[in-house]
């Protein structure tokens, strides 16, 4: 199957946690100039799921996702992704990058495709950087985009396709290594609320299909039905956990 | 961490990616780059080109030994003059096998309706001295009003012109036959040559014999130069030739270490200077280049980063761009300089060991100026990729 888990790991039970946070902090600066942006939040996701990170602007969803997405080390408290306890002091810079290129998959607000290679070729080159033959890693890459409903745009630049493609080429991107959790910073943002419906109904059935954990941050309210979950920051303090009744597609 | 060990083979290579994404910014860059280097390659080929063209004018006559006036550095250096009959004196000596006379002068001359800066080299016609072979005509067989001009003079064969008092004709041509100074040689008989540099005008000469001055010999020559038996010890030939106190005399080498270290010289500092100062130059736009392109796609590097990019191949796509900038710079650069350097007033004269020091030179600027922008994009934070 086009999207089944990855061959390596086991299938995570789902009464596991993909995703847990336990009482992580984040400040910047010291003294007067401190400034606590995450304070001891503890928030976890399992498999399977959608949940959101709501919050108005500066209320630390992003410092959130940088911790959860391994590109920002917590002033204190633990990380445990899919099993693996992050910033434990055994961590370079280099494991954290390859455990973001095998476990990780990121969605932008903006596409964030490079702009000078083709729409197989950025789906592609996540596969070539964790190792997969050039041949192989084109193959699957044509394989998801068609899975996605833009394999007829696969020879495209990005600056050819429509909003809604290129969102659909960069979910292809996050999904290319199979990663068991998909991060995904405002990922509706630049889409009418039509397109949006379809890459969240798209997310959930990927959830499921992959047997992932997707996190994505958003002020998007035509959105928030779609979600399993909520998480509501404020000031660097988790406010609420709310749970909703997911409307899949 | 479950790790894959799948075979590595890159397909997706970013750095010709992009070039070829933005191929026409790239190649302009690549044009401006190659005509800095292609100014690079012409000052080392015209100072290459100034030393082999003085060289050759020196070595032509396959001479051993030069007897100049005693406390002079030859006639290439400064000004030195002897008897004419010092080349009978000369001939003489034990270990010399053949000896003749030659003049050196530079004369100004109309040619077909331009001025000609010429260099008039007189010589005793079939004795040392003068070229051994042309590369078009013949050589100088009569004793008056023929010249062997260089090509560069843009005269052909059978061409006149007027000299002094008097006219010549082009019987021989040759090739790369030109003074330190720049100007092109011509070869004409001695007795022209004493009588185009010593003779005076009538109304002059009238008056020197109205005054009742000593008529002026015209048997006054700049330099003996002779040919030494190979079985002889040269240098001891010239300190035989150093003892008769009113002559001096060098060696082939040393009088090739006069002209190199003396006169070419500050020409070779010049044009040193000038290429270090465009090196220094292309270095620095490179730099910027490679710096601008870096900053333009700081996005780009921080989702690369953030999808799991080593470090190192975010430093091959900025060092793979570089150095083809630098190479096809390189090479446009050096293709340019071959095809119009016949039409630069100078020779240029392009060694291979010049061209490839200067392209190692070019690799090593790259890779050096390629530091600032991989510098930048090392420390670009993969977070910069999230939002908006």
């Amino acid at each position: 199957m086009l999207l089944e888990g990855k061959p390596v790991a086991a299938a995570p039970s789902s009464k596991q946690p993909l995703v847990q946070v336990e009482k992580i902090s984040k400040h910047f600066g010291e003294g007067a100039t401190r400034v606590d942006a995450l304070r001891e939040v503890s928030i976890s996701v399992y498999p399977k799921e959608v949940v959101a990170l709501l919050g108005p602007s500066g209320s630390g969803k992003t410092t959130l996702l940088n911790a959860i997405g391994c590109i920002m080390e917590p002033s204190s408290g633990h990380l445990t992704l899919d099993g693996d306890l992050v910033y434990d002091n055994r961590w370079l810079k280099s494991d954290l990058r390859r455990l973001r290129l095998d476990k990780i998959g990121f969605i932008f607000q903006t596409n964030n495709l490079l702009p000078f290679l083709d729409c197989t070729d950025n789906v592609a080159l996540v596969l070539e950087l964790a190792g997969w033959e050039g041949v192989k890693a084109r193959s699957r890459a044509i394989e998801l985009l068609d899975y996605l409903e833009v394999g007829h745009r696969k020879h495209a630049l990005p600056a050819k396709l429509s909003g809604g493609e290129a969102q659909r080429v960069a979910i292809a991107r996050a999904l290319a290594n199979r990663p068991s959790i998909i991060l995904a910073d405002e990922p509706t943002a630049a889409l009418d609320s039509r397109r949006a419906g379809i890459v969240m109904d798209l997310l959930r059935k990927l959830a499921i299909e992959q047997n992932a954990a997707i996190i994505a941050v958003t002020h998007d309210d035509k959105i928030f039905n779609r979600f399993d979950r909520i998480f509501e920051l404020r000031d660097g303090m988790l406010e609420a956990d709310r749970k909703l009744k997911a409307k899949a597609n | 961490m479950g790790r894959q060990n799948y075979k590595w083979k890159s397909a997706v290579n970013l750095a010709y990616r992009e070039v070829r994404h933005k191929l026409g910014r790239f190649l302009l860059t690549c044009v401006g780059l190659s005509l800095l280097l292609g100014v690079v390659l012409s000052m080392i080929g015209i100072y290459r080109g100034l030393v082999d063209d003085a060289l050759t004018i020196l070595r032509v006559p396959k001479i051993d030994i030069w007897v100049v006036e005693a406390g002079t550095l030859g006639p290439f250096a400064e000004a030195s003059r002897i008897p004419g009959d010092t080349r009978e004196a000369i001939a003489r000596l034990s270990g010399i096998t053949a000896a003749g006379a030659v003049t050196y002068q530079t004369v100004e001359a109309n040619h077909a309706g331009r001025k000609l800066r010429l260099y008039a080299i007189g010589y005793e016609v079939g004795r040392p001295g003068g070229p051994e072979q042309v590369s078009a005509g013949r050589l100088i067989v009569r004793s008056h009003y023929e010249i062997i001009a260089d090509e560069q003079t843009g005269m052909n064969l059978g061409d006149r012109i007027k000299l002094g008092r008097r006219s010549f004709t082009v019987v021989g041509l040759t090739k790369h036959h030109v003074a330190s100074g720049g100007d092109p040689a011509i070869y004409m008989s001695l007795r022209d040559s004493q009588v185009l540099q010593f003779e005076l005008a009538p109304p002059a000469a009238r008056r020197e014999i109205a005054r009742g001055a000593a008529v002026l010999s015209l048997d006054t020559v700049n330099a003996v130069v002779a040919r030494a038996d190979p079985k002889v010890d040269t240098e001891a030939v010239a300190d035989t030739i150093r003892r008769w106190k009113h002559l001096g005399a060098m060696t082939q080498q040393e009088q090739e270490r006069v002209l190199t270290g003396s006169v070419v010289d500050r020409a070779r500092k010049q044009i040193g200077l000038f290429t270090a100062i465009l090196l220094t130059v292309s270095t620095v736009i490179i730099a910027l280049i490679i710096y601008t392109m870096t900053m333009d796609k700081l996005r780009g590097i921080a989702t690369l980063k953030l999808i799991g990019a080593p470090d190192s191949r975010i430093i091959g796509l900025i060092l793979q761009q570089a150095v083809a900038m630098g190479v096809i710079g390189f090479v446009f650069g050096a293709a340019l300089v071959t095809l119009v350097h016949g039409h630069f007033p100078r020779r240029v004269l392009l060694l291979p060991q010049d061209v490839g020091l200067i392209g190692l030179i070019v690799l090593f600027v790259c890779i050096a100026a390629s530091s600032l922008g991989v510098r930048v994009a090392l420390k670009v934070d993969p977070a910069n990729a999230l939002g908006g």
